[in-house]
């Protein structure tokens, strides 16, 4: 057994465990579409516009398009997490999906690799509603924009898979409320998000380069959005790829601990 | 004898969590075309072991083999074998009937073609194909738990295994189900499940198993296990001081249960008659023996959970 606990057994059927998500996505469109559009006018009108009167601009940039990436990082990174963490929970705790699943041919691995590849896909759904309506109001630049509709999916499997690592060890449903308050509104305030980071006390500045991964998607989708290359760049994109890679084997691992007894 | 090759090979099956031991060295084999019934309390070690045949659970020591391949080890191709009904109706409430057996199909990689010529068979064998559009949350609790049953046989099954397969449910919908599992069982398939319903274990089962923590207490066919452990009859009468004293003088078996004395026999009549002559034994039963009678004999009465 312990070779399998380092080894995922995963084939393409992680897919159709995704497949099943967006089945259940579509059935209940209605429902589902409607925040990530209203969400990012929301904030464009209270904040880029309402605030921005009074900011004027950040390093030479109108405040609607400085926070506009900003927007879009967020909803990656709140899709991905509230897919993983709460609707997640309901279907292994409550619904028992994931025992109806693995009563057959599929493995936990494939069933908890389709979670996170579905929480991944919901981060590029609402995303790219949220840019076409950032690209309606002409804040954002293209073509060069078009580039967050790959990334959004990168980066969403990074926040999907540090969600199913709460979930994985979460108590109860309610428990899942501490990473939310916790780990998702700082993040959603200090990642450079609404100001700059340099800004900010220099310790602050280390832990928000270095430990908060909405700090690295907002830097790449900034840069993006403004065509602007920033040297950290490179960094975030490399810190991403690396994090999600570590974060979806290591939510397997503990979804196996926790499951499979 | 003729030697087959069984469709599930238990020896020495152990399970523990931590400290505590929920099945301990159990050893049992399902032939082909048997339908083989797990009793006991709660906690016996039922679902545990079904868990393990399932190839969800892993075993803690022993050997168990489904298919004739070890389930530890070769859980894909079991369960691609396999049909289950779990305890839990864990159906997919956002779906209708049709597509929550269309999703199940896929898992299990049918054609699509193939799996609605199935479900479309399926939905009729389970009396539901007036409800193929209508989603979960409007059937009645009977109505689901046929829904899973047809669930689990969208692979054609090779091995059925039922968690309590009507539990919760109204006389008229139990008797449903009854029906559809002898009709399986009519055509020839194997089918292991577990349950609290002596009567349907009676109906059921070729063969069955008692368990109580951990262990297996007897095996056998509910006929054999009836005219073993209690007789074919009983006989049962007011607890007295007379009572007593005259089945004593009888010297023959009884037990007392409550405010009842009861006598196992195979000679209802005599005892009857006996105890009317000698005593005063106020209201008299006789009844047939019954796997209730086995189970509580052998278990005890007194309360789990």
């Amino acid at each position: 057994m312990a070779r399998g606990a380092y080894f995922p057994n995963i084939t393409r059927s992680a897919w159709k465990v995704w497949r099943r998500n967006w089945d259940v996505f579509f059935k209940t469109y209605q429902v589902n579409f409607l925040p990530p559009f209203i969400e990012p006018v929301l904030y464009l009108l209270a904040i880029g516009f309402g605030l921005g009167m009074f900011v004027g601009e950040i390093d030479g940039v109108p405040y609607v398009e400085f926070i506009a990436p900003a927007l879009i990082a967020i909803s990656i990174m709140n899709s991905a997490f509230f897919e993983c963490t709460y609707s997640s929970f309901v279907r292994m705790y409550y619904q028992k999906t994931f025992d109806a699943m693995i009563a057959t041919p599929l493995a936990l691995d494939e069933v908890i690799a389709g979670e996170l590849l579905w929480g991944a896909t919901r981060s590029f759904i609402y995303s790219s509603v949220m840019l076409a309506v950032l690209i309606a109001f002409g804040v954002v630049d293209l073509p060069l924009s078009l580039f967050i509709l790959p990334f959004s999916f990168l980066a969403g499997l990074l926040f999907a898979g540090i969600a199913m690592c709460f979930t994985a060890l979460t108590p109860g449903i309610d428990a899942l409320n501490y990473p939310t308050f916790l780990f998702i509104t700082p993040m959603f305030l200090f990642s450079g998000t609404f100001f700059p980071l340099d800004v900010l006390p220099g310790a602050l500045q280390i832990i928000a380069r270095g430990f908060l991964p909405l700090t690295q998607v907002v830097t790449v989708t900034r840069s993006l959005t403004l065509s602007e290359y920033s040297p950290y760049l490179l960094y975030s994109i490399v810190w991403i790829a690396g994090i999600t890679v570590l974060f979806f084997f290591l939510s397997i691992h503990l979804m196996k601990r926790r499951l499979i007894v | 004898m003729i030697t087959r090759t069984p469709v599930i090979d238990a020896r020495d099956l152990s399970k523990t969590f931590g400290s505590f031991i929920a099945v301990n060295h159990v050893s049992f084999s399902v032939f082909p075309g048997e339908v083989f019934g797990f009793l006991g309390p709660n906690g016996a070690g039922k679902t545990t072991t079904m868990k393990m045949i399932q190839c969800v659970s892993p075993k803690s020591g022993g050997s168990l083999e489904v298919f004739g391949s070890e389930a530890g080890i070769y859980q894909r191709s079991i369960k691609q074998r396999l049909g289950v009904v779990p305890q839990e109706t864990n159906l997919d409430t956002e779906f209708t009937c049709f597509e929550n057996l269309l999703v199940y199909s896929r898992y299990f990689n049918i054609p699509r073609r193939e799996a609605i010529r199935r479900i479309e068979e399926l939905l009729r064998f389970v009396q539901l194909d007036e409800k193929r559009d209508v989603l979960i949350d409007r059937l009645s609790g009977g109505m689901k738990r046929r829904l899973v049953l047809a669930r689990a046989l969208i692979n054609n099954p090779d091995l059925l295994v039922l968690d309590e397969p009507t539990i919760g449910l109204d006389p008229q919908a139990r008797h449903l189900i009854w029906e559809k599992l002898k009709v399986l069982q009519a055509q020839g398939n194997t089918i292991v499940l577990t349950t609290h319903y002596l009567e349907e274990a009676e109906r059921l089962c070729n063969r069955l198993v008692i368990m109580d923590n951990g262990k297996i207490l007897v095996e056998g066919s509910p006929a054999a296990l009836v005219s073993e452990h209690v007789g074919s009859d009983i006989v049962e009468a007011e607890h007295s001081p007379e009572v007593i004293a005259c089945v004593e003088d009888m010297g023959i078996h009884y037990e007392v249960f409550g405010d009842m004395v009861q006598i196992f026999t195979d000679n209802p009549r005599e005892v009857a008659k006996k105890l009317f002559d000698t005593c005063n034994p106020g209201r008299v039963f006789a009844r047939r023996g019954s796997l209730e009678d086995v189970f509580l004999k052998l278990t005890g009465r007194v309360l789990r959970d």
